[in-house]
């Protein structure tokens, strides 16, 4: 029976792609999701550099380290990313709340003109290069990166095909690029502050969950704890800004009820 | 000196922001959560709710601080 054994390879390394496909799908999904959100909010410029520098560096860590890319301490790394990302989203996430109850706009008219004149003087030399986007994006992609490398390098290992994982985790690439692409379009079609108000919400829910991987903690239900996560910042964001929205409604009747 | 300068506002702007003491938060909150998970603990529940407690926080001084 000499087929025997190809056939079961052939299924073994199908197995491998898939899985590698599969674990890989979820961390690059993770990095659009950051990619997108700082891209269609902060421009596209600078978040494209961050996506490139950082896939750069991955393949300079990869090609340096090989099979040793293992030995990278993930979970500081996760931490650290985790704590910058989970700050950075909940400044965003409470100024939306703000924008979004009507608070920040009352206040920051003359801010908002005067930025606005700002910007328009600036269109000539748009050229600036934005720190935040680039960051954000760089992080997104090179931390995710690096997990997916690892998925590829301990997947592939454990099963003595690390060329068929590559396949695998390429073919993730390919489909989350195509899905990107396609949601794009939707996307830019929301208005600013709605999108804002959905940024803030998804940096600070993978912030909470990447710091708290970083720290050791043991998510219930693994990756998809990312969507508990996801749901809880939601409704907390939704509630805070209808109760901001009402307690702002109560100060303007109190007031036209003084005048 | 002024590179260096710039590159130091950027990352104090990118971490605090306009609220330091909800970035301390973070910070005291991730630490907490390591040393629960150190001690035996798996306190995966101590972000979620430091994160709403920091945003609660943070919103009501935001809106307190005109009238005052």
């Amino acid at each position: 029976m000499p087929d025997q054994p190809a056939a079961g390879a052939g299924m073994h390394d199908w197995l491998v792609a898939l899985a590698a496909f599969l674990a890989s799908s979820v961390e690059m999904v993770e990095a659009l999701t950051i990619v997108l959100a700082v891209g269609m909010t902060r421009g596209w410029r600078s978040t494209s550099y961050g996506v490139a520098v950082a896939l750069a560096a991955l393949a300079v860590v990869v090609a340096c380290l090989g099979p040793a890319l293992t030995k990278i301490p993930i979970d500081t790394l996760r931490v650290v990313v985790g704590t910058i990302l989970l700050a950075f989203g909940l400044q965003w996430l409470r100024k939306a709340i703000l924008r979004a109850s009507g608070l920040k706009a009352l206040h920051d008219e003359d801010a908002i003109f005067r930025n606005e004149v700002g910007h328009a003087r600036e269109a000539g030399r748009s050229s600036r290069h934005d720190w935040y986007a680039f960051t954000v994006a760089f992080k997104g992609v090179f931390l995710e990166g690096l997990e997916v490398a690892f998925i590829v390098v301990s997947v592939g290992s454990s099963q003595g095909n690390v060329g068929v994982a590559a396949f695998g985790a390429l073919a993730a690439l390919i489909v989350v690029a195509v899905v990107g692409a396609f949601v794009h379009a939707p996307l830019s079609r929301v208005p600013e502050n709605s999108l804002k108000f959905g940024v803030g919400i998804m940096l600070t829910s993978f912030g909470v969950f990447w710091s708290g991987e970083g720290a050791g903690v043991s998510w219930p239900g693994g990756e998809a704890a990312i969507v508990g996560v996801l749901v809880f910042v939601t409704v907390l964001a939704f509630v805070l800004t209808g109760v901001l929205r009402s307690a702002q409604r109560g100060d303007i009747d109190a007031t036209r009820a003084a005048s | 000196m002024r590179a260096i300068g710039r590159f130091l506002r950027f990352w104090y702007d990118f971490f605090f922001g306009d609220d330091w003491i909800q970035a301390v938060g973070v910070v005291v909150a991730v630490s907490a959560t390591a040393l629960l998970v150190a001690n035996g603990i798996n306190a995966w529940w101590l972000l979620p709710i430091a994160v709403a407690g920091l945003l609660v926080e943070s919103l009501l001084r935001a809106t307190r601080a005109p009238k005052q």
